[in-house]
C-alpha cells in the first residue's frame, strides 16, 4: 500500500519539477536580494523586518498559488490525458491515488519552502550581519506556512475530485480568503442571533482558520510563539487535511470515470 | 535571410522599440500625474479596512506604509514644504497594521513634532502617536523617552515631560537617565543644560545611525548657542569697560578676556562682525543653531557629518 502511494507521490513530485514549478525560486531569490539591498536605502530602521515580513509573505503566497494551481489539476489533468485509466487499471486503489497525489504535491511544496527558507536566512544574514537565537522563531512561522499549504492542497484536491479546474481554483482561492478572515467571521457569528447565529457559527468553524497560522508579524519582531499554539495548529492542520482528503476519497470513489 | 530568422529579428527589434517607447510614455504619464501617487494612499484611509484587506499579512503592509511615510516626509522635506497633511494618517495606518513597529513611533514622532521645515509641526499628533506606541508596547522605555522628549522640546511642557520620564523609569531595564531626567525636569525645566542632557542621552542610547547623527547635530547647535551667548556677554562687558566695541577677538585677548580665538564645535573660528555680532563661519554645516547665522539667513535641509 505505502509503496504504491509512494510511487504516485514521487511521480507527482517529478511531474511538478518537470512543469518548472520550482522556477518560482528564481523569482523569490530576485525578490529577496532586491529587498535586502534596496530597503535600507528607501526606508529607515526596518531592513531586518522587511526581509522577514517580505520573505515569509512571499513563501506563503507563492506556495498558496502553487498549491491551488497544481492541486486543482492533480485529478482533472490525469482524466483529461487519460493517464488515470492506466494507473487505475493496475492494482492501485482510488484512495491510494488521491493520497499519493496529495503527498507528492505536499512534498513539492515542502522542498520549495525549504529552498525559500534558505533564501530568507541568507538575506537576513546579509542585512543583520549575523543571526540571533530569536530568529529561530522564523522556523516556526515557516512550519505554520507549510501546515497552511497542506490544508490548501487538500482542499484543492477535494474540489478537483468533483469540479472543473476553473471552479476548483475559484473555490480553493475563496476558501483561502475566507479562512484568512476566520477571526472576523467568528466575531460576526457571535453577534448573530437565532438560526442565523447557528448557521454563521457553523460556517465559521467549517472554513479553515488560516488566521491562527499567520505569526509572520510577531516572529519578525522576534516574539516567541507559544508551544501550545504550535501543538494546536499541528493537530488542527492534520485533522482538517484528514477531513478534506477523506472527502476527496469519498467523492472520487463514487465518481463515474467511464 | 530565412523567413524564421527574419521574423526573429523583426520581433526582437519590435520588442526593444516597444520597451523603449513604453519607458518614455511612462515617464510622460508620471509627469502628468506628478504628486498624485501619494493621494492614492488615502483612498483607503481606514487602518481597520487595510488590516482586513491584507489577508493577515499585516507586517509586510506595515513595512510598505512605513516606507511610504518615510518617502513622503523626505519628499515634502526636500521640497521645503510647510505642510504635511498625509504624514499623520500614514503613520497611524502603519502603527495600526503593526503596533510593534517601534521605529515608526521613534522616527514618526520626530517627523511630526518639530516645526517646519524640520518637521510637520504637529506635536499633539506626535504625542498621540507616542501614547499609542506606549499602550501597544508598555515595556519599551524608549517610547516614554520619546514622549518626554516631545513634551520638552516641542511643547515646552516640562511637567508632561517629567511625567513621561517618570513613567518610563518604572519600566524594567529602563535607562537609568530616565529617573534622573524626571527629577531634573521639575527643577531645571527650561535650561540649556537640560536640553543638552536629553540630546546626549539620545546620542548614547539609540541604535539608529540617523538618530545619533541628528542628536550630534543638535548637541553641536546647543554648543554654538551657548558659546555665542557667552561671547556676546564678554563683548558687552568689554564695551562697558572701554566705551566701544572690539574690532576683533584680538582686542578681547589684549584685554585679558579671552585666551585664544574661540572656535565652533567643528573647529572653525567664530567671526566677530560689525555691531558686536558673532557669526559662525559656515552655518550650513551647523544645522539647528539659533544664534550666529548671518542676517536673513535661510537654513537649508540639515546635513549630518560622516563622523556622526
Amino acid at each position: 500500500m505505502s509503496a504504491r502511494v509512494g510511487h504516485i507521490a514521487s511521480n507527482t513530485f517529478r511531474e511538478a519539477v518537470r512543469d518548472r514549478v520550482l522556477y518560482n525560486l528564481i523569482a523569490f531569490a530576485l525578490l529577496m536580494s532586491g529587498a535586502a539591498i534596496l530597503v535600507g536605502q528607501i526606508s529607515i530602521g526596518i531592513e531586518r523586518l522587511v526581509v522577514v515580513n517580505l520573505g515569509l509573505t512571499a513563501v506563503s503566497l507563492f506556495g498558496v498559488v502553487i498549491a491551488i494551481f497544481i492541486g486543482i489539476g492533480l485529478v482533472s489533468k490525469e482524466i483529461e490525458k487519460r493517464t488515470l485509466y492506466t494507473v487505475l487499471s493496475r492494482p492501485v486503489q482510488r484512495w491510494e491515488f488521491i493520497v499519493g497525489k496529495f503527498v507528492g504535491l505536499a512534498g513539492t511544496l515542502a522542498v520549495n519552502t525549504f529552498f525559500m527558507a534558505i533564501g530568507v536566512f541568507v538575506a537576513l544574514l546579509y542585512v543583520s550581519h549575523g543571526l540571533q537565537a530569536a530568529d529561530g522563531w522564523i522556523l516556526v512561522a515557516l512550519y505554520f506556512i507549510v501546515l497552511q499549504f497542506l490544508i490548501i492542497t487538500a482542499l484543492a484536491l477535494l474540489f478537483s475530485s468533483f469540479s472543473t479546474p476553473l471552479f476548483s481554483a475559484l473555490f480553493a482561492f475563496c476558501l483561502f480568503v475566507i479562512g484568512s478572515f476566520a477571526d472576523d467571521l467568528r466575531g460576526f457569528a457571535a453577534m448573530a442571533q437565532g438560526a442565523a447565529g447557528w448557521l454563521a457559527t457553523g460556517a465559521a468553524y467549517l472554513v479553515p482558520n488560516f488566521s491562527s497560522f499567520n505569526v509572520i508579524s510577531s516572529v519578525a519582531h522576534q516574539q516567541p510563539v507559544a508551544a501550545q499554539l504550535i501543538l494546536s495548529n499541528t493537530v488542527y492542520a492534520l485533522v482538517y487535511v484528514g477531513m478534506a482528503i477523506s472527502g476527496a476519497v469519498l467523492v472520487f470513489e463514487r465518481r463515474n470515470l467511464k | 535571410m530565412k523567413p524564421s530568422r527574419a521574423t526573429t529579428v523583426t520581433a526582437g527589434l519590435l520588442l526593444v522599440t516597444c520597451l523603449v517607447a513604453s519607458l518614455f510614455t511612462l515617464r510622460h504619464i508620471d509627469r502628468l500625474r506628478a504628486g498624485t501617487s501619494m493621494q492614492e494612499v488615502l483612498y483607503i484611509s481606514s487602518p481597520k479596512a487595510l488590516k482586513r484587506l491584507s489577508l493577515g499579512y499585516t507586517g509586510l503592509l506595515a513595512d510598505i506604509y512605513w516606507t511610504r511615510a518615510v518617502q513622503y516626509f523626505g519628499g515634502q522635506h526636500h521640497a521645503g514644504a510647510q505642510q504635511y497633511p498625509l504624514l499623520a494618517p500614514l503613520l497611524e495606518i502603519t502603527t495600526a497594521l503593526d503596533p510593534h513597529l517601534t521605529v515608526a513611533y521613534e522616527f514618526g514622532a520626530n517627523f511630526l513634532a518639530p516645526r517646519p521645515p524640520n518637521g510637520a509641526g504637529m506635536p499633539q499628533r506626535a504625542v498621540q502617536l507616542a501614547e499609542y506606541g506606549i499602550r501597544s508596547n508598555p515595556s519599551d522605555w524608549h517610547l516614554y523617552y520619546n514622549l518626554g522628549f516631545i513634551y520638552y522640546m516641542e511643547l515646552k511642557d516640562y511637567r508632561g515631560a517629567a511625567d513621561a520620564f517618570a513613567r518610563g523609569a518604572q519600566v524594567p531595564n529602563a535607562h537609568p537617565f530616565l529617573r534622573i531626567m524626571a527629577a531634573q525636569m521639575a527643577q531645571h525645566g527650561g535650561e540649556l543644560a537640560m536640553a543638552r542632557l536629553l540630546w546626549a542621552t539620545t546620542y548614547q542610547s539609540t541604535g539608529e545611525d540617523k538618530v545619533r547623527a541628528n542628536a550630534a547635530a543638535h548637541l553641536r547647535a546647543l554648543q554654538v548657542d551657548d558659546d555665542i551667548t557667552n561671547l556676546e556677554k564678554l563683548i558687552s562687558v568689554y564695551r562697558e569697560k572701554t566705551g566701544h566695541l572690539p574690532s576683533g577677538f584680538a582686542d578681547l585677548q589684549a584685554a585679558g578676556m579671552l585666551r585664544a580665538v574661540p572656535v565652533d564645535p567643528l573647529g572653525n573660528p567664530y567671526q566677530l562682525m560689525s555691531g558686536g555680532r558673532i557669526e559662525v563661519r559656515d552655518p550650513d554645516d551647523l544645522p539647528f543653531i539659533e544664534k550666529g547665522t548671518p542676517l536673513g539667513y535661510v537654513a537649508p535641509r540639515p546635513k549630518f557629518l560622516p563622523s556622526d
